[in-house]
């Protein structure tokens, strides 16, 4: 149980983790984080990596839909944007990896904004279809503007190289991928302590009084937009570089649909619940699939049944959080430590 | 106009001034040429029936509505063609009848939130959140802190979320928000609407320090005519979107126009 | 010049039974204010039960079409009071989530049990085009708008003049004035969402008799979208109206547009044309901007 958690500064109450307990337990995280891939296998680690992509985009996204308040159904086209950004600079003007990397964040942040301007005076739905339209037109570009992404053959990338490291295993990669999620989620919590995450969250609450409290409307939104088209170009550049290539099958409405998901299961408006809810719904596509490899000594034709299964699993799991958790995973984990923190009291 | 307030300062011109405001929603008519000018430093309050428009004039004066005729002046600026959030950056803050906080946050964070045209930090700033933005988060904090919770007296709610607190708490949060905005004019709606004695008592403290202390000028529109007669210092009465007096709280009191408007006539 | 007659007409055609899945979204949104992503599966589920009891069944067509129809305000019905009903009072995202996790539930068990194969049914309708000087129509196309017309009318009777199109109505209109008014509301609710699913299975039927269906018939669904947003949420006129726009567009754009970019431009075009109103026209054609109170 903790108590006597008192804070004699203003610095010491407005930190992130505030008690030693929790500053422990994060750096037993950072240290789990950097031993892991010694200790794990090339399944593991490739689950990691794409863990970490996912997380990437789900943070980003919670920034402009979970705590901004803006629905956004084209996310998976603007991580598309980062990818082909990526593939386009590495083969067509060899660029280097790290400065890829940021590239495509900015590329993508630059789209972003452009379909953030328009949708300024929508709400609601119909923000959400413009999203969506958004998503559409990005597609057909992606599939149709062959000269410049490849059509549906896509474009080879080359493996990354940095400092003269090959990285062309799911090994190496990973600590490419595992500080960039570090970095990427600490800037997302850093937004909240400043004057800029609680301007999205007003306008996610009540946007006319935010407006009233010398919040300018255009200007946020635009940031929110930007910041979280950033986020997904980056995921991209990361996803091209593991899977050496990128087609337009990877960005379809469906992934878009993939990332609220996260965002929903895992607790809107929160950094945690975006991590959590990208964890989740990574896994539990593989978690699925070994379930049905247990049963394919009964039934040999049972993983013909894989793929639909695994979207009726996907829909219930969605329904299932948002009829009986709508605040999803963060929640839960919250109740759960709080139950920690007082046992053996009740309250 | 010149004007002498109770501690004997002599000020020129007024701070807020509304002029022939007009405003009308189809064939609606809300507003009719609406006059008033508010001396700096005093409480000014606007009373009426229900529905005679005084939330309206507060939001024309927000920015929130666009009057369909008159002109609004802040500090002898004319201020008719600004945003809500330029007026606001001016010194214009306001509470609101629906109280309006923000349900996502805490309550300090709410209060923080008022001070957002004060602050500098940018996006990159933010994200990376090193010294110049921490710094300026811990200003703040030091700020809110020791001007606006001490004060309100609200020291034990404010890391609570703003949904968890009762009604009255929930207004004196609002307020303290306003005050946040280091505004120069504070517009309040409706401040002690459904509190009990003692809370009211207690918000015409706030009100009135507020006024003395930090030499606010607040607009106040109420029902509670204790309240009115106590602490404003002139009084406009509004019905069916007209104004039909204004003066002191003692004048108004006694204005056949006043007396008609809310009681009704005697039948002959 | 002629091809272009011949893709206002082809457009019109297609837009009317765009309408009628429109109108599925339209009356759920309309009796209870919830948007329906899932209005493209209710429509593909509807065909795939067309042709369990057609083809499957072996019963013949008007039977059959009735038998959807029972089996679609059964699903309706039945998502209304599982689902639906908890959901009451969530922020709008919530909603829509809902539906579209309601959507990928509704796929991926259309697929398990009618698996991905590209089935079609047996021709509804005599096989003759329709020539009207010289425009060709094809026979699927003509009836499917003509059958797709008169669902819509009967709907807009239905609500206009019946006791129970009124009641709903009031309901959409203000819930709190109906429950004081002896209005069912929770009856209603479910009633919409049992109409809602028939109409859109309806069209669901409709277009699967013109092209075959699969498990991914439902994307179809998507273009309602800009069709319900050109004519207004909560219209059934303007659902009717959007419809032609969309079908409209989309033919004259796809005809025009298909030879230069290979193809597909007739699935983007609507939503192109959407952006644009709705940056000129937030909330839509004939959408009613919400004003807020502060």
């Amino acid at each position: 149980m903790r108590i006597g958690n008192f804070k004699e500064t203003y610095a010491a109450d407005e930190a992130v983790f505030t008690s030693p307990t929790s500053r422990f337990w994060v750096a037993v995280l950072f240290i789990a984080l950097a031993a892991f891939p010694f200790f794990a296998g090339p399944y593991l680690l490739y689950m990691a990596n794409h863990t970490g992509v996912a997380i990437i985009a789900a943070v980003g996204l919670n920034i402009l839909t979970g705590s901004a308040g803006q629905i956004s159904l084209g996310h998976a086209a603007f991580v598309g944007v980062g990818a082909y950004t990526a593939a386009l600079l590495t083969t067509r003007l060899g660029l280097p990896f790290l400065i890829c990397l940021p590239l495509s964040g900015l590329s993508a942040a630059f789209f972003g904004v452009i379909v953030g301007a328009p949708s300024m005076r929508m709400k609601g739905l119909y923000l959400c279809i413009a999203t969506l339209a958004a998503q559409m037109i990005f597609e057909f570009i992606f599939i149709h503007w062959e000269s410049l992404t490849g059509g549906i053959r896509g474009i080879n990338v080359p493996a990354a190289e940095v400092f003269g490291f090959r990285l062309n295993t799911e090994f190496s990669f990973y600590f490419v991928t595992a500080p960039t999620v570090i970095i990427a989620v600490t800037a997302a919590r850093n937004l909240f302590r400043t004057r800029v995450g609680r301007a999205f969250i007003a306008i996610r609450d009540r946007d006319i009084s935010a407006e009233m409290m010398g919040i300018n409307l255009f200007h946020y939104k635009l940031l929110a937009f930007g910041a979280s088209s950033f986020y997904a170009g980056v995921a991209g550049c990361l996803n091209v570089y593991l899977l050496k290539i990128v087609t337009p099958e990877h960005f379809p409405l469906h992934e878009s649909i993939r990332y609220l998901a996260m965002i929903i299961v895992g607790g809107l408006g929160s950094v945690l619940g975006a991590i959590y809810g990208a964890i989740f719904m990574t896994i539990i596509p593989e978690v699925l699939q070994s379930i049905m490899g247990l049963f394919q000594g009964l039934s040999p034709t049972i993983m013909s049944y894989l793929y639909p299964l695994q979207t009726v699993v996907f829909g219930l799991l969605i329904v299932i959080f948002l009829v009986f958790e709508p605040h999803g995973l963060a929640e839960m984990w919250r109740r759960l430590k709080n139950y920690f923190r007082l046992w053996p009291f009740e309250n | 106009m010149p004007q002498i307030t109770k501690r004997g300062r002599r000020r020129n011109g007024s701070i807020l001034k509304s002029e022939d405001l007009c405003l009308a929603f189809g064939g609606l008519s809300v507003l009719t040429h609406i006059d008033f000018e508010v001396a700096p430093g005093e409480i000014f309050a606007i009373i009426g029936p229900n529905g005679a428009g005084k939330t309206s004039i507060l939001n024309c004066i927000g920015g929130f509505y666009k009057p369909n005729r008159g002109q609004i002046y802040f500090q002898n600026q004319n201020i008719s063609r600004l945003t809500p959030d330029r007026r606001a950056q001016l010194g214009l803050a306001r509470t609101f009848q629906n109280i309006a906080l923000y349900r996502g946050m805490t309550v300090l964070d709410n209060i923080k939130l008022g001070a957002h045209s004060h602050l500098k930090t940018g996006i990159l700033p933010a994200l990376l959140y090193w010294g110049p933005a921490h710094r300026e988060e811990m200003a703040l904090r030091r700020e809110v802190e020791e001007e606006i919770i001490d004060f309100l007296e609200i020291e034990k709610i404010r890391k609570l979320p703003v949904a968890a607190l009762p009604y009255g708490l929930q207004k004196r949060v609002e307020l303290a928000r306003a005050l946040a905005m280091r505004p120069r004019v504070l517009l309040m709606d409706e401040p002690v609407a459904g509190m009990n004695a003692e809370e009211t008592e207690d918000m015409a403290r706030f009100i009135l320090d507020i006024k003395e202390e930090r030499d606010i000028t607040v607009v106040l529109i109420e029902h509670d005519i204790r309240l009115i007669m106590d602490i404003s210092d002139r009084v406009m009465v509004v019905n069916f979107g007209e104004k039909i007096a204004e003066g002191t709280p003692r004048e108004v009191q006694r204005h056949p126009e006043v007396i008609k408007a809310y009681l009704g006539e005697k039948k002959k | 010049m002629d091809i272009l007659v011949q893709l206002i007409v082809s457009g019109i055609a297609v837009g009317g039974v765009y309408a009628l899945i429109a109108l599925g979204f339209v009356l759920i949104y309309k009796a209870t204010s919830i948007i329906n992503f899932a209005t493209g599966e209710f429509m593909m589920i509807g065909a795939y039960f067309f042709y369990s009891f057609m083809v499957m069944a072996d019963i013949p067509a008007i039977p059959a079409f009735l038998l959807v129809m029972c089996c679609a305000a059964l699903l309706g019905f039945w998502v209304e009071r599982a689902i639906l009903r908890h959901m009451l009072g969530q922020p709008v995202i919530s909603i829509i989530m809902v539906t579209i996790g309601l959507s990928s539930i509704l796929m991926g068990m259309a697929e398990i049990v009618w698996s991905t194969d590209f089935k079609s049914f047996p021709p509804l309708f005599p096989r003759a085009p329709i020539v009207v000087g010289n425009i060709i129509i094809r026979s699927n196309l003509f009836w499917g708008f003509v059958i797709a017309m008169g669902a819509v009318s009967v709907f807009a009777v239905l609500f206009k003049y019946t006791k129970v199109g009124v009641a709903m109505r009031a309901t959409a209109n203000d819930q709190m004035a109906a429950f004081s008014m002896g209005i069912n509301v929770r009856a209603m609710f479910t009633l919409a969402w049992a109409l809602g699913a028939v109409a859109a299975s309806l069209g669901g039927v409709i277009i699967g008799n013109m092209g075959g269906i699969q498990p991914t018939l439902g994307h179809i669904g998507l273009k309602i979208f800009p069709v319900v947003i050109l004519g207004g949420l909560d219209s059934i006129a303007g659902a009717v109206i959007g419809g032609f726009i969309v079908g409209l567009v989309e033919n004259i754009a796809g005809g025009y547009l298909d030879p230069y970019v290979g193809g597909g431009v007739k699935d983007l075009a609507p939503f192109v044309v959407l952006v644009f109103i709705l940056m000129i026209k937030p909330y839509g054609l004939f959408g009613k901007e919400e004003i807020e109170r502060l």
